[in-house]
């Protein structure tokens, strides 16, 4: 089985760009990634595609072959939908498409389209990633979905609400540098503490922007990389998925995320790692409970302690654990269909030492981004590795 | 739109005779289903839902989406019936009922739309 080496990375700034197209977002980033890759256009094989709401946005459906068009290929293109976890599971297409041999330049991307829509209606089109009869019906929103599962974590762990503020706070401060980042602020606790309720025990801090944007990564085999002297230091050397009940009501817990502790699982026996070998992470924190949840549901602390760790800044940048060093989709932004392709791209720069938090994790060698679609119905993890980079399996 | 199966639910419910579905495994499920998500079982057959269930969690939504814009802000909560669980509004309550109230199952009227959605009531 061939490695799989990550040999351009593309993302357009997060934030608003009223007006402009998700397939205009996409050539951007597509284009850039195809360009630093040294890659011509013409030899991409296939093209992965994330997007999550584009009828609702864009009254635009088969964006395959349209996002392919707008890069200049022809290629077989697939629209990957997976509610927010959309660009990591094209990323595991494209994965897949390569170590089984039947690709070896893949374009993996995703982008989304949704500050034109205004709040209530990114609302609602966010809201369709939930159970349309037995919870959207019922007046769950995205943000009250999770409030959900922070009002079962508060419960089931007797642990402070507040404490959430940490996390906001934490990625607020790591997207300063981050060029690509919707917000570049920083917030205090206080601020975070303070802040009107979307859904409680969520405050306006507790929730990532709603955001349009666009990423890209190009994908290619060893094979290919060596023929062409293409420069690719980093290698997905791991990817896991896992899936669970739609619905909240029908889940075993409300707090645990079973979906992702399966891809988690299954990622790291494909890399042939622990989770303590992990330096970095990059992942899915919609709401800064999801963070909480992601950091145990990939191991980095047992289940209940997610929230103590945030607040004793175990995963601040000086923390033995740096998660979220992009911003994360709380300060970087969420653009939900390039989500999950963001993360890799800003974990690559992180491992390759480019990246503008990259000083807080020199020598990195293993990073980890995980992805979630809805409220952990869908979850992807991917391992990524640094060239000669010496894990203890 | 008429959605068979779960309207049917909220039909029973509003007559006081809910219900859920039930395999031979005695795993519940709601409707609409044709096979039971816990033991893939096709036996499926409709049991009385219990009278009253426990509050779960639940959250006071104050950015709603169109559909419950002028509800906002409201209570949403996930109740245990036991076999089951519900999601729904939370009517005639101060602030969220805290885990483990318990409450009775009706059907309410959004004040956006009108339309139907299952609400709770503390007993």
């Amino acid at each position: 089985m061939t490695n799989v080496r990550i040999a351009g990375t593309g993302l357009t700034p997060f934030g608003e760009h009223s007006g402009r197209t998700g397939r205009d977002l996409f050539a951007e980033a597509g284009l850039d990634a195809v360009d630093g890759a040294g890659v011509d256009p013409a030899d991409v094989d296939r093209l992965y595609y994330g997007n999550f709401m584009g009828e609702l946005a864009e009254h635009q459906g088969h964006q395959g072959p349209l996002v392919a068009e707008a890069v200049g290929t022809t290629a077989p293109a697939t629209r990957v939908e997976a509610a927010c976890a959309s660009g990591g599971v094209a990323v595991r297409e494209g994965v897949e498409a390569i170590r089984s041999g039947t690709a070896d330049v893949v374009l993996v991307g995703g982008a989304e389209r949704m500050t034109d829509m205004g709040t209530e209606g990114a609302t609602d089109g966010l809201s369709i990633a939930a159970d349309d009869l037995y919870e959207i019906g019922a007046g769950i929103t995205f943000p009250g979905a999770y409030a959900l599962m922070a009002s079962a974590y508060v419960e089931a762990n007797d642990v402070d609400a507040d404490d959430l503020a940490h996390v906001a706070v934490k990625n607020h401060g790591n997207a300063l540098p981050n060029e690509k980042a919707h917000f570049r602020s920083e917030i205090t606790i206080e601020d975070a503490v303070e802040a009107p309720r979307v859904a409680t025990p969520l405050g306006l801090y507790d929730a990532c922007p709603i955001s349009d944007g666009a990423a890209a990564v190009v994908l290619v085999s060893e094979d290919y990389a060596e023929a062409n002297d293409v420069e690719a230091p980093v290698s997905v050397t791991g990817t896991g998925q896992g899936g669970d009940r739609l619905a909240l009501q029908d889940r075993d817990s409300l707090w645990r995320t079973p979906a992702a502790e399966d891809a988690a699982a299954e990622a790291y026996a494909d890399a042939g790692i622990e989770s303590s070998d992990v330096d970095c992470a990059e992942v899915h924190d919609c709401f800064t409970i999801a963070e909480v949840l992601a950091t145990e549901a990939l191991g980095f602390f047992e289940p209940g302690e997610g929230l103590a760790a945030a607040r004793d800044g175990r995963t601040a940048r000086d923390g033995d654990l740096p998660v979220n060093l992009s911003g994360g989709l709380k300060a970087k932004g969420h653009p939900v269909g390039a989500t999950g392709v963001a993360q890799i791209a800003e974990l690559t720069e992180l491992l390759a030492g480019e990246h503008a938090r990259s000083d807080a994790v020199e020598n990195a060698s293993v990073g980890v981004a995980h992805n979630a679609g809805g409220t952990v119905a869908t979850a992807t993890v991917h391992v990524l590795q640094a060239e000669d980079a010496e894990v203890d399996a | 739109m008429r959605h068979d199966g779960y309207d049917d639910l909220l039909d029973a419910i509003e007559e006081g005779n809910g219900f859920y579905l039930a395999c031979p495994e005695d795993h519940g499920s709601l409707p609409p289903r044709r096979v039971c998500p816990e033991c893939g079982s096709r036996e499926l057959a409709e049991a009385p839902l219990p009278d009253s269930g426990e509050v779960v969690a639940a959250t006071t939504v104050s950015v709603a989406g169109p559909q419950f814009a002028d509800d906002a802000p409201y209570v949403t909560a996930i109740i245990d019936f036991g076999p089951v669980r519900l999601t729904g509004l939370v009517r005639d309550v101060d602030g969220e009922p805290d885990p483990g109230t318990v409450v009775g199952v009706g059907v309410a009227e959004t004040v956006t739309t009108g339309d139907r959605v299952v609400a709770f009531r503390p007993r």
